[in-house]
């Protein structure tokens, strides 16, 4: 299939007239897109106009394709668009299961859906935490725990937004491996957004750096 | 918002200017206004309404930014917040009489040393309470706004950076107080302002704790309109009309005044902010400001307790410090009143405070979910009915309600509770539900779930705290609303306010103790439960605890 | 006639409210199952358990239920009834009774607010002493049937006898003992009711001829009358509790003051009261009451229906159970409310009689014949003009 993946074509994002960036580019299934650039530059701009979560005060143009669908209008709840920030962003008010759970989408016995969310802990290394507070977890568990929510909920792309830069430096690699492991392991397009240049290059895909504009 | 209170002041500006047909009257001109300015009292009441709004605003917020200057996280302001919070919720009435039975010659301080100590044998004749400056309702309202104010204050800090900026300035070697005020109170008082003016506009017009602890040769401006309005000659209507417009100008001057101060205080604080001063004195002031705000908790709680003695006394003398003997005949005699007025209180309180709740966050949720950010032109309308005397707009709202044929009964009092009820819920809510962390949404939504998803599953839950928060102060104002109550419920809706203050005309204060505990037990146990329900609910969740 | 059977079926709301009073039959029948909306003043316990028993009586006997709406002040329920006539509700109102007398009946009879005739139609009008007690004057002006008597009140003076040995017999008397014993004494602030009767009962004791306060003030002898008032006034006020800087509210507003030892000596328009509240704690056991030589001001308290009641029939069934002996020696008994009645007692049948005779006294209560001579109410605009005159004087005087 030759659209396979995420597009973005021509997408441009501006404030108050001045141009943050522009992007246009094709990202394949189990390919890695990284968007570099120092702080402030908009980087993360680009990936709320792909979730759809795109603060008003921007302008955007440009259309987002995934596996050949348009989703530019699509409500971002309906996109299938996946995303992972520097902070894990687990629930606080619910278990770990239960915020598995919530990624898992509807359907089946509860005995199977338990099941899933078992060997999804399984799968990372955490078997046996379903009914743990996640306030309770290290955080490489928690960035774990919301790695696999994130894979439950069945997304057909996946976005990071920083999404290592919290972790100490013997965690980092451990988890950055894991998470492109896991998203490979499921044929998705990764869009990553970062200004470290250690986890560009071990993301090992097209690197697009953007640069600070007088505008911004 | 608008509306009612609109419909409310142009039903108070036409008697004013002499037009009330059904009193034979017919304007427009100027008699009433003419008729109030020859009225021998109207300047000192004038200038009681003025000096004590003033007065009371300025001290309470001074003591407030002192305390949380000098003491923000540390274990006795934990202490003193914990105290002061609930206190919040204890209607002004009762802790007016509390403070009243306190402070009196014959009160209860006088009562513990005497005779053994000061030799009375009888209580000394002296005006304490009543006094001719309004010192002692300066006292009371002080006691009542500087929890709310610290309540607010506690709110605006979260988004003013206030531990890192005093973190830095300390390091700068400034003292923590000076520290805080040079850098943090700017922006605090941004945060505050409104709230600021809301008790300001309250402390001028406010009856009922003048009613018990303020002068009466004459009364405030306030009290005496009131007074007009229930007249039975029904001209003085007309001229408590031009007293109640008066009463509303009294506030724009008390308000430009207290602009005015604001400039001047910015202008000398810039001055001082640059000189480079590093506070020697701070520990002292400090330290005060901290006694100062413990003395008005204790005198709180210690009204609370003369209430609950006198609603248990059997005969209790002078100097006695405790009654003759203690029984539940008050308690029982008022029992069937008290549980009637009670499940009348509560139902218009749950459904007001429901309402409330579904329009603020359906007015936040719209905020964030279409993009409609509200301009400050519509904050400042939600806040217009709690800066416009209540005397100046409830009867002509009455008048309003009962042409609409919706006269008297519950409906119609909920709504007019409503007014008053919906700006507190949407102060008290908004921050906690605009500082949320928006990217749980979005996080939310890359899992698929809908919108409303959002808000059920993931906002309201994690805002339970805030929300139950907001609930109980939708509460506390509801169980204390009496002229809207009085007026609008053509005296046929009757709450614990309505028969507590009915009581009080009368002066037994057995019976104000049982209903002035229950008053606040009405108001009180709902922000226990704001505390508990989160604390039982998310006891295994730590990531909530403190949020 | 087919015709008239009609329009009384298609109009049976009017037609209910329009049930002739001296048709008792129908008005019993018209009043099965009404609220009746009871606007009183609150502020005495005593008083609202007395309203809740009579309430528990009307529906026990008649299906009436009796809500009884606490006033702050009776002013509220006139004030009530003028908005909805300026509304233009005029079927329905809020208030369905009011507990009033004086100026606040004056002011509601003179503005069409009422309805009736009534009260004389009512059948225990029967039973009341219309020749020995002032029910079908209020303040000197006629009744004419508006308004409804229960009880009975006169002014007397609390006296603790801790502090003061004997009674006094005049204003002149209290005065001499307030300028040896100063700041034990005060009133209720006027335009109280109590502190404008204060005044009252002052004007008629100094005033040598009373006759000319029946009829009502007018420009060129009011400041004459009143001079000696407004003397003796000027010589108390210094002596007054907190010299007259502040006063009680009310006149129940007195009793704590007196148990908290800050005054000695009061003024009551209740020759019961003190007893009761002796009873219920308020006061202590040592207060006593006096009238004074030349008599007290006394006059009677009513209930009167508004014209836009909804349920008259049922506010009728009320009056009248007020003016019943059973409800009468209730509120006569000193230990629950202790007001006198309206009843001319001496010619009851023998049963009823006896309800009153087993009452006792009280402990402060004086017997009908220490209360003495009952001095007749100034005509209202006495009462308006001297509480008018009061608050510039001393009202504002800081």
């Amino acid at each position: 299939m030759d659209n396979a993946g995420l597009t973005l074509d021509g997408v441009t994002i501006a404030k108050d007239g001045a141009q943050l960036l522009a992007v246009s580019h094709h990202v394949a299934p189990g390919e890695v897109l990284t968007v570099m650039g120092p702080s402030g530059v908009g980087k993360s701009t680009l990936l709320a106009f792909v979730t759809g979560t795109l603060a008003p005060v921007f302008d955007a143009t440009g259309r987002v394709m995934l596996n050949g669908q348009d989703i530019t209008d699509v409500a971002p709840h309906q996109r299938r668009v996946g995303i992972l920030f520097q902070d894990d962003l687990l629930f606080p008010h619910l278990s770990v299961g239960a915020n598995l759970a919530f990624g898992l989408p509807a359907g089946g016995t509860k005995a199977e859906r338990q099941a899933k969310i078992a060997d999804a802990l399984t799968e990372v290394g955490l078997e046996g935490y379903a009914s743990r507070d996640p306030a309770t977890l290290s955080g490489g568990q928690k960035a774990r725990v919301a790695l696999m929510r994130m894979l439950l909920s069945d997304p057909c792309a996946l976005l990071l937004d920083e999404p290592f830069s919290r972790l100490d430096t013997a965690r980092r690699a451990q988890v950055r491996d894991m998470v492109f492991a896991r998203a490979k392991a499921r044929a998705l397009p990764i869009l990553m957004v970062t200004h470290d240049a250690e986890d560009a290059q071990a993301a090992g895909g097209t690197i697009i750096t953007l640069q600070a504009t007088d505008a911004s | 918002m608008l509306g009612p209170v609109a419909a409310g002041l142009y039903g108070t500006l036409l008697p004013a200017f002499g037009h009330l047909p059904v009193a034979g009257q017919t304007g427009p001109n100027l008699n009433a206004f003419r008729a109030l300015f020859d009225w021998p009292g109207l300047w000192d009441a004038v200038r009681l309404s003025l000096t004590t709004g003033l007065l009371a605003t300025s001290v309470s917020l001074l003591i407030v930014m002192l305390i949380v200057a000098g003491w923000s996280g540390t274990r006795a302001f934990g202490a003193l917040e914990r105290l002061l919070s609930p206190l919040l919720s204890v209607p002004h009435a009762a802790a007016a009489f509390g403070l009243a039975f306190i402070i009196a010659p014959s009160g209860w301080l006088a009562r513990i040393f005497s005779p053994w100590l000061t030799g009375w044998e009888q209580p000394l004749d002296l005006l304490i309470v009543q006094d001719p400056w309004g010192l002692a309702m300066t006292l009371g309202m002080i006691t009542k706004e500087v929890p709310f104010l610290l309540l607010m204050t506690l709110a605006a800090l979260g988004q003013a950076d206030a531990t890192r900026s005093v973190a830095v300035a300390q390091a700068l070697g400034y003292g923590r107080l000076t520290g805080w005020l040079k850098t943090v109170f700017p922006r605090v008082y941004d945060q505050i302002r409104l709230p600021v003016y809301v008790v300001l506009a309250y402390a001028m017009s406010v009856v009922d704790v003048a009613i018990i602890l303020g002068p009466n040769t004459p009364p405030p401006l306030s009290v005496q309109v009131v007074k007009w309005m229930s007249d039975p000659d029904l001209s003085l209507r007309l001229q408590g009309a031009a007293g109640a417009l008066v009463q509303l100008a009294l506030i724009v001057l008390g308000l430009a005044i207290w602009r005015f101060g604001e400039k001047i205080i910015g202008w000398a604080g810039k001055r001082w902010i640059v000189a480079g001063r590093r506070g020697r004195a701070d520990p002292l002031v400090g330290g005060i400001a901290l006694g100062i705000g413990a003395v008005s908790a204790l005198a709180i709680l210690l009204g609370l307790a003369s209430l609950a003695v006198w609603s248990f006394a059997g005969f209790w003398g002078f100097p006695d410090a405790l009654p003759d003997g203690f029984t539940w005949r008050n308690w029982m005699r008022h029992s069937g009143g008290i549980s009637d007025a009670l499940f009348e209180t509560a139902v218009i309180a749950g459904a007001v405070t429901l309402a409330a709740l579904v329009l603020t966050i359906g007015c936040l949720e719209a905020e964030c979910r279409y993009n409609l950010p509200f301009s400050q032109l519509s904050v400042w309308l939600l806040y217009l009915p709690l800066l416009i005397p209540q005397v100046a707009f409830l009867p002509g709202l009455q008048t309003l309600f009962l042409q609409l044929g919706a006269d008297s009964g519950r409906g119609p009092v909920m709504l007019a509770h409503l007014i008053f009820v919906l700006p507190y819920v949407f102060l008290s809510l908004a921050d906690p539900f605009r500082a949320w962390d928006s990217r749980m949404g979005t996080i939310a939504a890359a899992l698929r779930a809908s919108p409303d998803g959002v808000l059920w599953r993931v906002r309201l839950p994690m805002l339970l705290r805030p929300v139950l928060t907001a609930t109980a102060v939708g509460i506390a104002v509801s169980v204390g609303q009496y002229l809207p109550t009085l007026l609008i419920g053509g005296g046929r809706v009757s709450t614990l306010t309505t028969e507590a203050l009915a009581l009080a005309s009368g002066g037994d204060r057995r019976a104000i103790g049982v209903y002035g505990l229950m008053q606040t037990a009405a108001a009180l146990v709902p922000f226990a439960l704001a505390l508990l329900i989160p604390a039982l609910v998310w006891r295994n969740r730590k990531g909530l605890r403190h949020g | 006639m087919k015709y008239l059977a009609l329009i009384a079926a298609l109009t049976p709301m009017t037609a209910l409210a329009q049930t002739d009073p001296a048709d008792w039959d129908a008005v019993v029948a018209a009043a099965d199952g009404q609220t009746v909306y009871w606007h009183a003043w609150g502020g005495s316990t005593q008083t609202n358990d007395f309203i809740a028993w009579v309430g528990e009586q009307v529906a026990a006997e008649y299906g009436v239920t009796l809500e009884h709406v606490k006033l702050t002040d009776t002013a509220d329920a006139v004030t009530r009834v003028l908005s909805e006539k300026q509304a233009g509700e005029d079927d329905d109102g809020a208030v369905d009774m009011i507990w009033i007398n004086g100026a606040n009946f004056a002011a509601m009879k003179e503005a069409d607010l009422l309805f009736g005739p009534y009260a004389e139609q009512l059948p225990n009008w029967a039973l009341v002493d219309v020749d020995g007690k002032t029910v079908q004057t209020d303040f000197t002006v006629p009744t004419d049937g508006y308004e409804s008597p229960w009880a009975m009140a006169q002014v007397v003076f609390d006296y603790d006898t801790a502090d003061i040995e004997a009674p006094m017999g005049s204003m002149q008397e209290i005065l001499e003992w307030t300028q040896a014993n100063p700041g034990r004494f005060s009133y209720p602030q006027p335009p109280d009711f109590l502190g404008t009767t204060f005044l009252k009962q002052v004007l008629v004791d100094v005033l040598d001829n009373t006759s000319v306060l029946a009829q009502p003030a007018t420009d060129e002898n009011y400041d004459e009358i009143t001079g000696p008032l407004w003397a003796y006034l000027d010589e108390l006020t210094p002596n007054l509790w907190r010299e007259g800087r502040a006063y009680p509210p009310t006149g129940t507003a007195m009793f704590p003051l007196i148990a908290d030892d800050e005054l000695d000596l009061s003024i009551s328009f209740s020759p019961g009261a003190a007893s009761a509240a002796i009873a219920n704690f308020e006061l202590p056991e040592t207060v006593r009451t006096f009238v004074l030589d030349k008599g007290t001001i006394g006059n009677a308290s009513f209930v009167t229906i508004p014209y836009n009641s909804g349920s008259k029939e049922g506010a009728m069934i009320v009056a009248n159970f007020l003016m019943s002996p059973e409800a009468q020696s209730r509120a006569q008994n000193p230990d629950l409310l202790g007001y006198g009645t309206v009843l001319d007692v001496a010619n009851l049948p023998a049963e009823d009689r006896a309800l009153f005779e087993a009452l006792e006294l009280g402990i402060a209560t004086l017997s009908p014949e220490e209360l003495g001579t009952v001095v007749a109410e100034p005509h209202p605009s006495w009462a308006t003009r001297l509480a008018d005159d009061w608050q510039t004087r001393y009202g504002v005087a800081q």
